[in-house]
């Protein structure tokens, strides 16, 4: 057995090696500074390498301001934002997932090469062209204003900065929907309508459920960089009042002189998402389990 | 019914209509002879090249943020492929708990966001490592670590179709168990190869964050960091030019992986065309 594995080890050992260096170890640099003391004199963050003497008021006074303080608003607005975001996602995700895996048919190649086209281009360039269409001499602002809506589109407006979420993730949504929905096997609706199920009977009792898996996994694929964005609320809004989490990250680590704030937060976020991954693990193995029976 | 099914049309090309027109005004204003990038004021070439200090191809700064981000995307990708395949192979193969393990290191990057990574390193590299200097070197090294569960995903795809049976079968002709590997199944692995080839080159020269938070300063700038710290500013069509341009190079990346993994494939008695091209790209996302 030992000797069979040892050249798979060998082949592995490269990439486990770096994943631990630049992967693992950063995550224990982070800890060490956000459980870290200060410096009295230059207020740098001293970062403690023994995890013995890891002090965490600084942390706990940060999570506290989470609970009941300044930052409870940015973590309520990221949680608010990205639920909304996602929810629009999917109501327009879905019904183009479903019209490409069921009726496009001649089209189909046709139409997966355009919604694939947003995959390649740069992300910042998607939202540099709505901050040129809705700046006030731009296309969309100018038909807007025609129609007699007048708004302030680009200066702290939490419409905006979901509706950038959605245009910006909304694609990275579609496709793991269209391939989910393309596995599925139609002649079990068919037959579902055969024994007298309405259509949206069959929709709700045996597409949704035989989609379910891939419905969840696809949100997770969007809602994971959706909690960490802060590049999309900086071009679209630029104002405290639409901050997100992500923004406070970037803010403590890159522009202020407490990053040990920033680090903190990094634990808070990559905790809140782990939480998460590990309740829809938990679930989808106890599906599995329930399937099986 | 019918009515249903013809909403849905409409909705789907409104959405494709929705998801692509802004790109291409944004495209069409890099052409645009006035200094604005929101009012039409006429066609031209002056930012592209026209502009002796203002087009693309006259500033330097602008110049030198392609050559950087050409320069880390290839880096990059010299270094990860090759990691991604050997880590993929091993660990498809490896058995016991040393699996659970291998198994697990190269799936959670997949569900970190990537300002997670990006701060994790930053604070790595100034304050633990610091013998990396920011700048070009750690970009190279975040992006590295941040693509390299990707090659495994893809090239992990390609093994389990694969399967183990041609390995056998060299291993009853003598074949030792690395020749087998090195003989036999990585010849196999080139679509997955060039799959990866792509779509790394086209993550990190699209790369934002952790590119972002390895920075250091003006002269490890790429191209999105340029239009990044100038969408908001009063930057000139010469940005859009910029923008266009990483378009077309990630456009080209892929034309290239698409053309090339086809033709091994037509090569190879595999179904090959651009369908099934298209097909092995849009499984990545999985």
């Amino acid at each position: 057995m030992n000797s069979r594995n040892r050249l798979w080890v060998a082949l592995t050992a490269p990439g486990v090696t770096w994943l631990v260096f630049f992967f693992v170890l950063p995550f224990y640099a982070v800890a060490c500074v956000a459980f870290g003391s200060i410096d009295p004199i230059f207020r740098d963050a001293v970062p403690q390498w023994n995890p013995l003497n890891w002090d965490f008021a600084q942390a706990s006074s940060v999570i506290d301001s989470i609970l009941s303080g300044p930052l409870r608003g940015v973590v309520v607005r990221t949680v608010v934002y990205v639920l909304i975001a996602m929810a629009c996602s999917f109501a327009l995700g879905f019904p183009v997932a479903y019209y490409l895996a069921r009726h496009a048919g001649k089209r189909r190649l046709l139409l997966l090469t355009l919604i694939v086209l947003p995959f390649w281009v740069n992300y910042l360039m998607r939202m540099l062209a709505w901050v040129n269409l809705l700046s006030p001499s731009g296309f969309a602002q100018r038909a807007l204003s025609f129609f007699g809506v007048n708004y302030n589109w680009l200066d702290g407006s939490p419409v905006t900065v979901i509706l950038g979420l959605v245009y910006g993730y909304v694609p990275f949504l579609i496709l793991p929907l269209y391939a989910t929905l393309e596995r599925i096997d139609w002649r079990l609706v068919d037959a579902a309508r055969d024994l007298g199920a309405t259509s949206r009977q069959a929709f709700r009792l045996v597409t949704v459920p035989l989609a379910s898996a891939g419905l969840v996994a696809a949100g997770i694929l969007i809602a994971l960089p959706m909690f960490g964005d802060y590049y999309t609320n900086d071009l679209l809004s630029r104002s405290p009042n639409t901050e997100m989490l992500g923004n406070q990250i970037d803010f403590y680590i890159n522009n202020s002189s407490e990053p040990q704030n920033g680090a903190v937060l990094v634990m808070f976020l990559s905790g809140m998402l782990l939480i998460g991954l590990s309740w829809y693990l938990r679930n989808t193995a106890r599906i599995g389990r329930e399937r099986v029976r | 019914m019918t009515r249903k099914i013809r909403l849905l049309p409409a909705l789907v090309w409104g959405y494709v209509v929705w998801s692509l027109l802004p790109v291409v005004i944004a495209v069409a204003f890099s052409f645009n002879d006035g200094r604005s990038r929101s009012v039409w004021q006429g066609f031209s070439f002056r930012w592209w090249f026209g502009d002796p200090y203002g087009s693309v191809f006259h500033d330097a700064a602008m110049r030198q943020s392609i050559v950087n981000s050409l320069v880390l995307a290839i880096s990059t990708m010299v270094i990860v492929v090759p990691l991604g395949i050997t880590l993929a192979i091993g660990a498809h193969r490896i058995r016991g708990k040393s699996s659970t393990a291998v198994q697990g290191l190269t799936s959670v990057p997949l569900v970190t966001p990537e300002i997670v990574v990006g701060a994790a390193l930053l604070i790595t590299f100034t304050r633990l490592l610091s013998g990396i200097p920011l700048g070009y070197p750690a970009q190279v090294l975040g992006n590295v670590t941040f693509s390299v569960a990707s090659v495994v995903v893809i090239v992990r795809a390609r093994l389990v179709s694969i399967g183990s049976s041609f390995e056998d079968a060299a291993r009853d002709l003598g074949a030792t168990r690395l020749q087998a590997v090195r003989f036999v199944l990585m010849p196999m692995l080139w679509p997955s190869i060039m799959a990866s080839l792509v779509v790394v080159f086209a993550t990190v020269i699209d790369d934002f964050v952790i590119t972002s938070f390895l920075s250091a300063g003006v002269d490890s700038q790429t191209v999105p960091l340029r239009i990044y710290s100038s969408v908001r500013g009063g930057a000139t069509p010469a940005l859009n030019a910029l923008a266009t341009l990483l378009i077309l190079t990630t456009l080209g990346a892929l034309t290239l992986g698409l053309a090339g993994m086809s033709v091994w494939k037509k090569r190879h008695g595999e179904p090959g065309g651009l369908r099934n091209a298209l097909a092995d790209i849009t499984r990545m996302g999985d």
